[in-house]
């Protein structure tokens, strides 16, 4: 076997796995402070996608205005379903959380199936990124080391922001204790419904930095988001880095299995995630409960 | 008559024995199939409080199981139907193993990923046939004897089945061991407290409901003369979570009801809106959760009760000790 297809399944691998990361990232902030396991977020990731696509098809947005425009439409639909749907749920079992977030996945799905098919449609990648360069133990396209490290920077940048800031302060506290934090004269209500537009904000910048990669299309948001189920339970929800670390490395590890045991890379995230419920039932990062 | 209730268990028997006269045999057989599905899956969440999301792996996978042995190696339908339960239980056991060492969300989490396992085997192993399925499931002779390849005959086989797996669940659920599980449900802790052995108690209930998911999808297999991918799609598992919601979370006809709802509208609607049964579906979840939390059951029987104290307003008069 050569390097070049070795390090390519390897790079192709981490990208997979930086995606895990924002999205473990934002399904764990949101869960720390609305108590509700958000499955529509693999919809909403979808949505990121299509909102590039679509974008560029109807009002010539190019990628780099995609980047920014899909995460604000996405993370303002995410304000809506916040104070329509959600704030509803308030104090009540968060398994209802799941089932409505799941309806609403439900929903995005088959709206989008019934507008563009299940086939999918391709996404140029932007002018300026594509090709590659020769660094010299393999041929590094250049759109992909992109993505890692645009990835890998949102990542950071929301980690620093959680930990690091007095906004993140903040944000921790309301998770913690969320009255005493609202006694404090901070406006809790409203922290909550920008969780949740940031988290899936999140989702729908990992969409359209999918798009070019893989095809856009109906079905790409849940096919990942049971994957990253299976993360969130493998790294446990308690730490940010702790999220980031599990996702980078379980998309190293699939990657590796694509290569060498191709017809096991589909389920090998589900076995490591049985094995780590045996040994160490809080998940690797987690707080026992 | 002294019991009202024995009275109008006799009628419902007497109804179901009548209706495949009256209605298109296929579609009750397919009612009573998701029905059993449905009550065992309610048996985990109404009573245990687990809400599982990967029950298709159980319904699809004995539904795979049992076309497989009947095709290939010429099983009775009896027989196949125990395999699928069989493999059922096994599986069961094996998740529940995994699964019960969490609850709340990772426990949806966790059998939701445990069931993309699943799914992945039946598009991949062998003998399930990838895409396309196991097809042209012969129904066989029950025991050998009755030919099910008239719909009928098959309805009655089904229902008889059907039929033993509601009076299993509920005769579980009325058991000391359904009580257990409902304390457990409404306080782990003091459960614990008390001296029950919780996680065993959480893994029998899962066991049972995995087994009894496994005979309804051996059943639907034989029914369809076919397993496909469907059955064991994460679609599958949240199409029964929506059955029990809708007829009622912890009633025991809720489930059924529930059944009964959602393939009527599927049978009605899959030929006029096509892809929009999705949409449908993810807005039924939708406003069940926030509007219609007790199911059509549950309200039926909110409403009742609620009329029934209206009818009896002077009750703290009479309730003096005696």
């Amino acid at each position: 076997m050569n390097s070049q297809v070795l390090l390519s399944q390897l790079l192709l691998g981490l990208i997979n796995g930086s995606f895990y990361a924002i999205l473990s990232l934002g399904l764990a902030v949101i869960f720390g402070l609305l108590n509700i396991i958000n499955f529509a977020h693999g919809a909403l990731y979808m949505m990121g996608a299509f909102c590039a696509l679509l974008g560029m098809r109807w009002f010539g947005i190019s990628y780099w205005g995609a980047l920014l425009v899909a995460p604000i439409v996405i993370g303002a639909l995410g304000v809506v379903i916040e104070r329509l749907l959600l704030r509803r749920l308030h104090g009540l079992d968060h398994l209802y959380g799941l089932l409505l977030t799941f309806g609403l996945a439900l929903i995005a799905e088959g709206l989008f199936r019934w507008g563009f098919g299940i086939s999918g449609e391709a996404y140029p990648v932007p002018e300026s990124l594509r090709g590659g360069v020769d660094i010299g133990v393999m041929f590094l396209p250049l759109y992909r080391a992109w993505v890692l490290g645009a990835s890998l920077a949102v990542c950071l940048l929301t980690w620093f922001v959680i930990e690091r800031t007095p906004l993140g302060a903040r944000l921790r506290a309301a998770t913690e204790r969320p009255q005493q934090t609202q006694a404090l004269g901070i406006n809790v209500p409203v922290m909550v419904t920008a969780t949740y537009a940031v988290g899936v904000a999140l989702a729908a910048y990992a969409g359209v930095l999918a798009a070019p990669i893989f095809q856009v299309n109906p079905v790409m948001g849940s096919n990942l988001i049971i994957v990253v189920f299976a993360v969130v339970v493998i790294g446990g929800m308690g730490s940010i880095l702790g999220a980031i670390v599990t996702g980078l490395g379980l998309g190293l590890i699939e990657g590796l299995t694509k290569l060498f045991l191709p017809e096991a890379s589909a389920i090998v995230i589900f076995v490591i995630m049985a094995i780590v419920l045996l040994m160490r039932p809080a998940g690797l990062f987690g707080k026992a409960t | 008559m002294k019991n009202p209730q024995a009275v109008r268990y006799l009628a419902l028997v007497l109804a179901l024995c009548a209706a495949p006269f009256v209605i298109y045999p296929t579609f009750l057989m397919k009612v009573l199939c998701f029905a059993l599905f449905a009550t065992a899956f309610n048996l985990l969440i109404g009573f245990g409080g687990l809400l599982s999301f990967g029950h298709a792996a159980f319904f699809g996978g004995a539904a795979y199981v049992c076309a497989a042995v009947c095709r290939n190696f010429g099983f009775t339908p009896e027989l196949g139907v125990l395999a699928g339960a069989a493999y059922a239980a096994v599986m069961g056991a094996l998740f529940g193993w995994l699964a019960v060492r969490r609850s709340g969300i990772y426990f949806a989490m966790i059998t939701l990923a445990l069931a993309q396992l699943v799914f992945f085997m039946a598009l991949q192993l062998p003998f399930t046939g990838g895409e396309e399925g196991i097809q042209g499931v012969p129904r066989g002779r029950f025991l050998g004897l009755v030919d099910l390849s008239d719909n009928i005959a098959m309805y009655f086989f089904v229902l008889a089945v059907c039929g033993a797996g509601f009076w299993l669940v509920h005769r579980t659920i009325h058991s000391p061991f359904g009580n257990a599980l409902t304390a457990i449900r409404e306080n782990e802790a003091r459960a614990v407290s008390l001296g029950y052995a919780v996680g065993r108690y959480k893994l029998l209930a899962f066991v049972l409901s995995a087994t009894i998911s496994g005979v309804a999808g051996g059943l639907k297999a034989l029914v369809f003369q076919l397993a496909t991918l469907t059955d064991v799609h994460w679609h599958m598992s949240g199409e029964v979570v929506l059955m029990t919601l809708i007829g009622g979370l912890g009633t025991v006809f809720g489930p059924a009801v529930g059944a009964l709802t959602i393939v009527s509208l599927e049978n009605g609607l899959a030929d006029k809106v096509g892809s929009w049964v999705t949409v449908i579906m993810g807005f039924m979840f939708v406003l069940c959760v926030l509007l219609f939390r007790r199911g059509i059951v549950g309200e039926w029987a909110a409403w009742r009760d609620s009329r029934h104290q209206k009818n009896q307003l002077p009750a703290p008069a009479q309730a003096a000790p005696r």
